[in-house]
């Protein structure tokens, strides 16, 4: 039978934990909030972007970009977007499960994946399970700088451009709300044609200022960027509710815990009494 | 008379979303103005400031570059940062185009002299916003 001193130190440990869990589910529901809100505010840039680019495919353009074509695939790259930290429940862990069944999905088809990653806790799942890193943004923070990710979307689009790859794929979290998040394995490259204009042919093209091939090139980039960084900040988003989540269920636990613990405590306590009463009037009897 | 819708974001908010008359914006080769029913047009923005006119009424905005893409019904802003020139702070202004000519000027440092060249011209350009604004009022 345990004592009661044991008893009372683990009741004590499991409090102190259940500090620090409602804790941080407040300063994740705190942050929960400013990341939604960033999120938000990127949203219409990333709209009005995808309506740009809707009207450039349609555009019965002089200039093809190699974003729309479709070459016959030996590599593809996956962009994984995760967070930094842990603590948030299956939300890393769903995402990268199914960045590895689209990867061997490919791999079937006979085309190889390698990836770029955002965020430590990618870098840190995939170093353990093995597969070719290209590029590793790490430590963005909660207001991630759209500058940071350049270096690794030029990294990919460069591999792209020199035929090393010839898709790519955006992995992340979508938000639905704060209960659910959605992992999605959405292909970046090539862009996937709009439905209208097979139906449409359309005989229009834009005036370009200054070259047509110059300003697709940026534009199309630019609007690649928009994406991942969009994904970024929603993936932020989804990290703080996650994390509220999961450590509001932590704290709920820890209370059923020592709910138990008080109830042993207590049952342990009475029968040791009920001992020593016992052993008193058992002696006084002897005498 | 007949108006143009016309939408400017930056990577981090909507800026502006209404009708206008007539837009102009610096494009990279040289000023544009835009009128409703304008052929489709996809140009560069180089730093300097955009104004929408709505029959009397003007609003200005600053923007550091990015895209511009015109349809028919349709001018969409696509602005790298942009903000309204109400909000742009002469003082502010020239504050960034002494740091960006100062740090053209000691070129043999490990500045990156593209970087710093951008700077001044983003500088200059917000100021020119600034001066054009104050000329009108």
């Amino acid at each position: 039978m345990a004592n009661t001193k044991e008893v009372r130190k683990q009741i004590a440990s499991i409090k102190s934990t259940q500090k620090i869990t409602s804790a941080m589910e407040m300063v994740a529901a705190s942050k929960m909030k400013k990341t939604q809100d960033t999120m938000l505010e990127g949203r219409p840039y990333s709209l009005k972007i995808k309506d740009v680019i809707s009207h450039v495919a349609l555009a019965n353009s002089e200039y093809p970009h190699p974003f729309y074509e479709e070459r016959k695939s030996k590599k593809a790259c996956f962009i994984v977007v995760s967070s930094d930290k842990g603590l948030c429940g299956g939300l890393n862990i769903n995402l990268f499960k199914q960045v590895i069944s689209k990867s061997a999905e490919l791999n079937e088809q006979g085309i190889d994946s390698c990836f770029a990653l955002i965020g430590t806790k990618a870098s840190a799942f995939f170093k353990s399970v093995g597969g070719e890193v290209i590029a590793v943004a790490e430590k963005l923070g909660d207001k991630p700088n759209p500058d940071d990710l350049i270096g690794l979307t030029k990294v990919v689009l460069d591999m792209h451009k020199n035929s090393g790859i010839d898709q790519a794929y955006l992995c992340s979290n979508g938000f639905v709300n704060t209960m659910t998040q959605q992992p999605n394995v959405e292909q970046l490259i090539p862009l996937a044609p709009e439905e209208q204009s097979e139906s449409n042919p359309s005989q229009w093209d834009y005036i370009y200022e200054p070259e047509a091939k110059e300003l697709l090139d940026g534009l199309l980039t630019r609007y690649i960027e928009s994406l991942v960084y969009q994904a970024v900040i929603e993936n932020n988003a989804c990290e703080q509710a996650a994390k509220m989540i999961a450590m509001k269920n932590a704290t709920d636990n820890a209370g059923d815990l020592i709910k138990e613990l008080e109830l042993l405590y207590n049952n342990v306590r009475q029968a040791a009494i009920t001992q020593e009463l016992s052993e008193i009037v058992g002696g006084a009897s002897a005498v | 008379m007949s108006t143009i819708k016309i939408n400017i974001v930056s990577s981090s908010e909507e800026i502006y979303s209404g009708e206008a008359t007539m837009v102009f914006a610096t494009g990279t080769l040289g000023e544009l103005g835009i009128a409703p029913g304008h052929t489709p047009l996809l140009t560069g923005l180089a730093p300097g400031p955009v104004r929408v006119q709505n029959g009397n009424e003007e609003e200005a905005f600053f923007c550091s570059g990015g895209f511009l893409e015109v349809q028919p019904d349709l001018v969409t802003v696509l602005s790298d940062t942009a903000e309204r020139a109400e909000s742009l702070d002469e003082s502010e202004a020239i504050k960034a185009k002494e740091i960006a000519e100062k740090e053209l000027s000691n070129k043999d440092t490990s500045i990156d002299y593209a970087k710093a060249s951008a700077q001044l011209a983003e500088a200059v350009a917000r100021l020119k916003t600034i001066q054009k604004l104050r000329k009108k009022q």
